[in-house]
């Protein structure tokens, strides 16, 4: 059962993320941290409060299933991963070292708990939509859940999928983007606007609904909820670089990798 | 990601040529236009942006669209240039390249940026390294690969002057003037950078100076290599491969994969006129995650590779 004891463990685990995904960056000066700390509560989230997985056993048939769509946030993934069990801290210091298992986007081939690779975009909620429609036809119980970025959903493969999933009404899928409303560039909405996403969701046959993405309990409940009859949508509203001042929606930080003064002062407001 | 900065001495990131002409020639031709995908910064279009902000078409992400909108674009008598990450430009808009651009005709100049394997550590999801496979067969699609800032300006202004599809294939990686005296380009026109007739090393972009460097090791040696910037990829230059095959041994060095890019090309034509033997030096599929520099050395793009390579063709010539 969802109860609100989680949420201290979430809590507790998002931290630990968000300075374990800097440290890597900071030590790599490389990685897309602004995307990874807009996205760290909903990872938190959904491996310590919804999801049904056993890191030993990432092949499980039952498990559920989580896509990372935005596949430039690593620092978020592989957090979680190693918070998760799937692989040990002792990896970490290697992210982006030549040969790493922790390349700078996510391989299954050589990364356990990793779905599909990704990190061209538009190219997660189509993959999720297939493992939901295996799901649908076998009568499997997991679930599928995929993230996407904003941005993102400028790739039209997204909007292929989502008529696939209402379509084939895959109350088993949800789909959750995590609105944090900058891109690389910009902002989405001046560079090719997104609004209204919900009215564009729910055209295509999805339940939507909207969530502060690092608010726990509101993700919790959302997310954790039981599959209705449609495909879900789930809309997170979020701050590019959550947690640490001077990233907080600014979008240089897309890309952008702390200095060793930034790298300190991130660790002191992250506690 | 860093920004790559003039490094060694000599050293330039041809982005700048390719900016500092396009801005040029934007200012001259009120038809040239960009067209991007979120990729205003890492095309170096900021400043193009500013000066002319309604002739910088930003499609957001998405790829399919922003070669479709290219040849719209040219349909409406517009010249655009069209500059995205390599990877995704080749890669994700293949169809359209192939269907809206090349089989279409339309006068679309494709910008490939951060080619080969300038994301090194984004890993192969990154790396442009099939593209001259999958866009060669694309017959009337010149492509250029410059191998210096000032090739790379120049390319740029023929691009804009030629009728008709163009890719051209830009490096975020740092490299030094080939210092070539009395200078022309000429597309389709293969450059001798260094003489010599024991055995040719035809290279392209990134990789030439590392094969001049490789030629002056062989030197050392008593072999005399013909070094070749290949910078036009489609069409090839035939005399300057009959040549080559002459010297009965070729080495082939891209910062591509070795099947189906220059080396291929070449391969192909050997074995169709005087069959020599070849040694391909680039990569061989997927690469693993790593800096640049790092993947350059550990896959013999090196002007100690190179050489290598070199004394393996030469073992093998008849
Ligand atoms: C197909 C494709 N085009 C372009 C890129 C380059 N790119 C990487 S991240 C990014 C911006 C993504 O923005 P968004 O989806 O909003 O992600 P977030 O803000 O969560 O980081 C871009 C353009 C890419 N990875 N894939
Ligand atoms: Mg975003």
């Amino acid at each position: 059962m969802l109860t609100n004891d989680k949420l201290p463990l979430i809590r507790d685990k998002a931290l630990w993320m968000r300075r374990t995904a800097f440290t890597m960056v900071h030590r790599a000066q490389l990685g897309h941290p602004g995307g990874d700390f807009s996205a760290m509560d909903i990872l938190a989230t959904l491996y310590f409060g919804v999801l049904n997985y056993d890191p030993t056993r990432p092949d499980m048939p039952e498990r559920d299933r989580f896509v990372m769509s935005k596949g430039h946030a690593t620092g978020a993934l592989y957090s979680a991963l190693c918070a998760a069990g799937y692989f040990p801290e002792d990896w970490l210091p290697t992210y982006m070292q030549p040969k790493s298992l922790l390349n700078g986007h996510p391989n299954r081939n050589y990364l356990p708990g990793v779905e599909t690779n990704t990190g061209p975009l538009g190219h997660g909620f189509p993959v999720a939509t297939g493992i939901a429609i295996a799901g649908q036809i076998t009568g499997a119980s997991y679930r599928t859940f995929v993230l996407t970025g904003d941005g993102e959903q400028q790739e039209g493969s997204n909007w292929e999928a989502a008529m696939v999933a209402g379509h084939r009404k895959l109350a088993n899928l949800t789909l959750i983007i995590d609105r944090n409303r900058l891109q690389q560039g910009a902002g989405t909405e001046e560079t090719s606007g997104l609004d209204p996403l919900d009215d564009k969701y729910r055209a295509f046959g999805f339940d939507v609904q909207e969530v502060d993405g690092h608010d726990h309990a509101a993700l919790l409940a959302v997310l954790g909820a039981s599959p209705g009859t449609k495909p879900r949508c789930v809309i997170a509203n979020t701050t590019k670089g959550k947690g640490v001042s001077f990233m907080e929606g600014v979008a240089s930080w897309h890309h952008g990798v702390p200095n060793a003064a930034q790298y300190e002062q991130a660790m002191k407001e992250l506690v | 990601m860093a920004t790559a900065a003039p490094t060694a001495a000599g050293f330039q990131d041809c982005r700048n040529a390719w900016v500092a002409t396009l801005e040029q020639l934007a200012e001259a031709d009120p038809r040239i236009v960009a067209v991007v995908n979120d990729s205003v910064g890492s095309s170096k279009l900021n400043s193009f942006q500013k000066k002319f902000p309604d002739r910088l078409i930003n499609v957001g992400i998405a790829e399919q669209v922003m070669v479709g909108v290219g040849a719209g674009l040219a349909n409406g008598g517009r010249i655009p240039f069209v500059s995205a990450a390599s990877c995704f430009l080749t890669g994700r808009a293949l169809e359209q390249v192939k269907a809206d651009i090349a089989y279409s005709s339309f006068n679309v100049k494709l910008v490939g940026q951060s080619s080969g394997i300038a994301y090194g550590e984004l890993g192969a999801t990154h790396h442009s390294i099939e593209d001259f496979a999958w866009l060669r067969p694309l017959t009337n699609l010149t492509i250029i690969v410059p191998a210096d800032a000032w090739e790379t300006a120049e390319a740029v202004k023929w691009a804009a002057r030629h009728e008709g599809p163009v890719y051209l294939r830009l490096s975020r990686m740092p490299v030094p003037d080939l210092n070539i005296p009395d200078r022309q380009f000429r597309p389709g026109h293969a450059e001798i950078v260094h003489e010599g007739s024991d055995l040719a090393i035809i290279a392209c972009g990134t990789t030439v100076h590392l094969a001049a460097s490789a030629a002056d090791l062989l030197k050392a040696e008593g072999i005399q290599a013909r070094v070749l910037n290949f910078s036009t990829i489609n069409p090839l230059d035939e005399a300057a491969l009959h040549a080559a095959a002459a010297t009965g041994a070729i080495v082939t060095v891209e910062e591509a994969s070795i099947r189906g890019g220059l080396g291929g090309a070449v391969a192909e034509f050997t074995s169709a006129n005087k069959p020599v033997p070849v040694e391909r030096v680039g990569f061989p599929g997927f690469l693993p995650t790593g800096s640049t520099d790092w993947l350059f050395q550990e896959y013999g793009l090196s002007p100690e590779g190179i050489a290598a390579a070199a004394h393996r063709a030469l073992a093998r010539k008849a």
